[in-house]
């Protein structure tokens, strides 16, 4: 395992809160994740992963606790303060306006506009055709609306957005849920891809053996609360059903 | 650069020509259906005034002219509705806006700037209307800043707008009607003075012409550039000239709606013309109301199109939450729609209380369902995200077609509501029906 020690992390959730009515989503949590890793988020349904995220990407705002971005606190109260640090989100509900095409969806709210200001659609098209060919070479409906679109091209939008804009840090939430095998594998190799860029990735994932192959660290997550976290090279995919499960911690973890 | 080859469906020689051509031209079939649904009522006026009353009164230049002037108000506003049903929520307060804003351009020009700068200033009408938009545009924004900021449904907020803005338009001026206006505002309601004349109408027909050929050409251009697959050019000159001749077979029809006796007696007079005995043929050409109808059209269908703003008015209609997670504004995005949709409801009120050259307090009454109804039975979705501009102008124009007709051939009000009332329901069914089958 890479020695991280002396090095600032990407990014550090630091005893993060949040609750809805009187449920406690998230529960003092921190996290943190360093250049050029993939930090995996499990846990079983309602453990507060999405939540966890949310507040990363500025769609919630923490209770208390601090988000640190290269060791200096950040203020990230909306999803545009978290386009300014470059953290891009592809949300578990992909966030895709059904009714506007594959382009408008990648380019919304960072449009291609001409020099007079009005929007560029055949360059914004051109740029979403050369990203799709990279991510899904089947990918064809361009100027249809994203509803006529099948679960898997529909998540490729989704991937696609988060992808061109140059993220520093990327949060996937459960980028493969509507894939099938090949486009699983075709994330896998982009995965692989962005982390040898420099990228940090935050992937909630429920596929053990996904965890196991891509990410370098994982953190389970049970009830809101952190269980504890491993470095994926240390454990067993045993080891890693243990903590999701029954939530026990075992002897490698912090 | 070498063009990728333009890609075929597999089951295009299957289909008939008008599927073909339809595909060819990329023209909205849902569109057709409602020239095609406009044109049968047209028709079916005139013919029955033909077969009942003897004579056709419908389609003649002087019913087509008026028509066209009386769609105008409502036309104008229901481009801004499109954009507040498009981001799911609805204005009924565009009526009692226009009211007041027509109230206090009326006393502004009227009681005000006279006393001011002497009556008969040539710049009362244009301080009154500057001041008549800021005013309805104020109104919007407050509205939008009560909907997205203190998070009231736009409903409530705009039937209390409804009431409250009807209110405080009676009593600006004490429930009193203004009459008349300034000669030069007044204008802008049409009229025989209040129209451009057979030259300009001519200039602006032909000037529409070039457009048309400068859009269709620079599409092709654009799509060159990028390698994208282009329409066959049998498609775009069929396009092209169904476009001039729209644009010039109105300008043949405006003109050949001549001034009525009186008027050209009046103007001659006044011009020092003898009218010879056959009488002076002088056109009204396009009606002024009409041309302003025309400018918000083009101005609103690039606002919604080719803008930013447009483009998060459909996001926010489609998906709210994924408008929000894209960075939008959207809170200050609803603020800007209301604020938009208040201006033109004052436009509207310069248009309509420049038509009768008076204000009152009652101007613009019920106004505000016509509108929403003439954005729905353009295909405004209810449900959000979906509305064209011109879809909302061609329902307002089906509304205007179904009331003057029913004035030509005599129905008595109570008809008229019970027939316009059932249209409504009638275009909604089966707009959800053509969407579910193209599904
Ligand atoms: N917007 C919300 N309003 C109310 N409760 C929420 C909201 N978002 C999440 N929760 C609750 O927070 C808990 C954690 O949910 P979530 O973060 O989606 O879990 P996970 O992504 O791990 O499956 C659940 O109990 C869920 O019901
Ligand atoms: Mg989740």
């Amino acid at each position: 395992m890479t020695d991280r020690t002396g090095q600032t992390p990407l990014v550090e959730m630091r005893d993060i809160c949040i609750s809805f009515g009187g449920i406690r989503a998230v529960d003092h949590v921190t996290v943190d994740l360093y250049p050029g890793e993939v930090v995996g988020l499990l846990g079983h349904n309602g453990a507060g992963k999405s939540t966890l995220i949310k507040v990363l990407s500025g769609a919630y705002r923490a209770d208390s606790g601090d988000v640190l971005i290269n060791g200096e606190k950040a203020t990230i109260e909306n999803p545009r303060d978290a386009r300014r640090y470059n953290i891009e989100t592809i949300y578990q509900t992909l966030a895709l306006a059904d009714n506007l095409d594959a382009s408008a969806n990648l380019f919304l709210g960072r449009e291609l506009v001409s020099p007079r200001g009005f929007l560029d659609d055949a360059a914004m098209e051109a740029e979403t055709r050369k990203i799709m060919a990279r991510l899904n070479p089947n990918f064809r409906k361009f100027s249809e609306p994203v509803s006529a679109l099948s679960g898997g091209q529909r998540q490729s939008v989704a991937i696609a957005r988060a992808v061109y804009f140059n993220a520093r840090i990327l949060i996937m939430d459960e980028p493969t849920a509507a894939l099938g095998p090949h486009e699983t594998q075709m994330v896998a190799e982009l995965i692989q891809e962005l982390k040898a860029e420099g990228i940090g990735i935050f992937l909630i994932e429920h596929d053990i053996h996904a965890v196991m192959d891509l990410c370098d660290r994982a953190v389970v997550m049970k009830n809101g609360q952190r269980v504890g976290t491993v470095n994926v090279a240390e454990v067993t995919d045993e080891d890693i059903l243990g903590m999701i499960i029954l939530g026990k911690k075992p002897p490698q973890a912090v | 650069m070498s063009q990728p080859p333009v890609t075929t469906q597999p089951d295009s020689q299957r289909d008939g020509p008008v599927a073909r051509f339809l595909r060819a031209t990329e023209m909205d079939t849902r569109l057709l259906g409602m020239i095609g649904a406009l044109l049968l009522i047209w028709v079916g006026f005139h013919l029955y005034g033909v077969f009942f009353k003897g004579m056709g009164a419908f389609l003649t230049p002087r019913n087509l002219w008026n028509l066209s002037v009386q769609t105008a108000s409502i036309g104008i506003m229901a481009t801004g509705m499109v954009l507040v049903i498009v981001t799911r929520n609805i204005d009924l307060s565009v009526g009692s806006i226009l009211g007041l804003c027509a109230i206090m351009m009326g006393v502004m020009q009227a009681r005000i700037l006279p006393e001011w700068l002497g009556l008969g200033h040539p710049a009362i009408w244009i301080i009154s209307i500057v001041f008549g938009l800021a005013i309805g545009a104020a109104i919007g924004a407050f509205q939008g800043f009560l909907i997205a900021y203190g998070r009231i449904p736009s409903f409530i907020v705009t039937l209390g707008g409804l009431l409250v803005w009807r209110g405080v338009a009676f009593m600006v001026a004490s429930g009193q009607t203004i009459s008349p206006l300034d000669p030069t505002f007044a204008l802008l309601g049409g009229g025989p003075y209040g129209a451009v004349g057979e030259k300009g109408s001519w200039i602006i027909g032909l000037l529409a012409c070039a457009a048309i050929l400068y859009l269709i050409w620079s599409g092709r251009v654009r799509r060159a550039k990028h390698g994208f697959p282009q329409r066959p050019v049998w498609a775009d000159v069929v396009l092209a000239g169904i476009g001039c001749g729209v644009s010039l077979g109105a300008v043949l029809l405006v003109n050949a709606y001549p001034w009525p006796i009186g008027i050209v007696t009046q103007y001659a007079a006044a011009h020092g013309i003898t009218v010879p005995p056959e009488g002076l043929f002088i056109s009204h050409g396009f009606a002024i109301p009409v041309l302003i109808l025309i400018a918000v059209a083009i101005l609103m269908t690039i606002l919604a199109t080719r803008t930013r703003f447009g483009r998060y008015v459909f996001a926010m209609g489609g998906n709210p939450d994924a408008a929000e997670l894209s960075g939008i504004n959207t809170r200050f995005m609803t603020v800007k729609i209301f604020a938009l949709m208040g201006l033109l409801a004052a436009l509207s009120a310069v248009v309509s209380s420049a038509r009768l050259n008076s204000a009152t307090n009652a101007l613009g009454t019920l106004d505000e369902l016509y509108v929403i109804a003439s954005a729905v039975i353009g295909g405004t979705s209810l449900s959000g995200g979906v509305g064209t501009i011109y879809g909302a102008i061609l329902g307002a124009l089906v509304m205007q077609s179904l009331q003057t007709g029913m004035v030509l051939i005599g129905f008595d009000a109570a008809i008229q509501q019970v027939v316009v009332g059932s249209v409504l329901v009638l275009a909604v069914f089966l707009d959800i029906a053509y969407r579910r089958r193209s599904k």
